[in-house]
């Protein structure tokens, strides 16, 4: 398998959605290629840093406000 | 980390619909509930595609708003929040056409970029890099990256890898086809992947 191949399959891998059959093909590639090793390692941790630092979060304050005014206008039937 | 995939053969009501149908029946609360579950996803949706607080909170009052009024025409063959990304995307397209006259934005163009298509910065991160920053200076890194990326490739991300969406439900939020966002989403987290390596790759013999 070369680079290439292996990263048309990267999100399949990451996603878990690969065969039992392709993921040992992948990780023969990933054993013999640092890297691929460091990419695949390196975008899993950037997902996990999205994903566990949430940006635009909204402030209880603001969002309460803004509820209220989204509930106030469809209790009046918008 | 956990993994997501799609759900086969879902044939269990999704709990949307029930409050769907008490809303329909005229019990406003059930509605309360549908935007207290679903109101900080939209917002992010909106920053995503605004980049601007002000148009963000305006979008996501608008977006629970028209869903409200047009609730008789949600199709219970969609999932409710996939119906309402749909209608907060729109209502974001609108604002930043008001906004930015003359420029169109679009969700749907496919931008040909070859960057991160290739990985270049092949250097290791240091283990748990984001610990070398303050939360503060964490959450500047992370939108400052993120702002470079086309608006569909943020959004696609933002559904898929951080709101947990699937293939599906993300090609049908957005109106993209599923070979769309795949694409999508392989090259946003190739270029974030690119550009966080600005900020985590490992540093030779020094501390950060």
């Amino acid at each position: 398998m070369t680079c290439t191949e292996f990263l048309a399959l990267l999100d399949d891998l990451i996603d878990d959605e690969v065969s039992v059959e392709t993921r040992t093909e992948l990780q023969q590639h990933l054993h013999g290629c640092e890297h691929c090793e460091v990419t695949l390692s390196t975008t899993r941790k950037t997902i996990e840093i999205y994903r566990s630092h949430q940006i635009y979060d909204l402030p209880a304050g603001l969002r309460e406000r803004l509820h209220a005014a989204i509930m106030a206008r469809c209790k009046k039937g918008c | 980390m956990a993994t997501i995939q799609p759900i086969a053969g879902e044939l269990e009501p999704h709990p949307d619909v029930a409050l769907v149908e008490r809303v329909r029946g005229g019990d406003v609360s059930a509605y309360d509930t549908l935007v207290r579950k679903y109101e900080r996803q939209i917002f992010r949706i909106a920053q995503h595609i605004t980049q601007n607080r002000e148009d963000a909170e305006d979008v996501m009052q608008d977006a629970f708003l028209k869903a409200y009024e047009k609730l008789e025409q949600f199709q219970g063959n969609s999932k409710f929040y996939t119906w309402l990304v749909r209608i907060a995307v729109n209502e974001s397209l609108m604002r930043l056409r008001k906004r930015r006259t003359g420029k169109m934005v679009s969700i749907d163009e496919d931008i040909e970029t070859e960057e991160g298509s290739v990985p270049r910065d092949l250097a290791d991160w240091a283990p748990d890099p984001e610990q070398n920053y303050t939360q503060s200076e964490l959450g500047k890194i992370l939108e400052k990256t993120i702002k470079g990326l086309p608006p569909g490739f943020r959004v696609v991300f933002e559904l898929r890898d951080v709101q947990g969406l699937s293939t599906e439900d993300t090609a049908e939020a957005l109106g993209l086809s599923i070979p769309a966002v795949k694409s999508r989403l392989l090259r946003a987290r190739l270029q974030l992947r690119e550009r966080l390596s600005r900020y985590f790759r490992r540093k030779k013999g020094a501390e950060k």
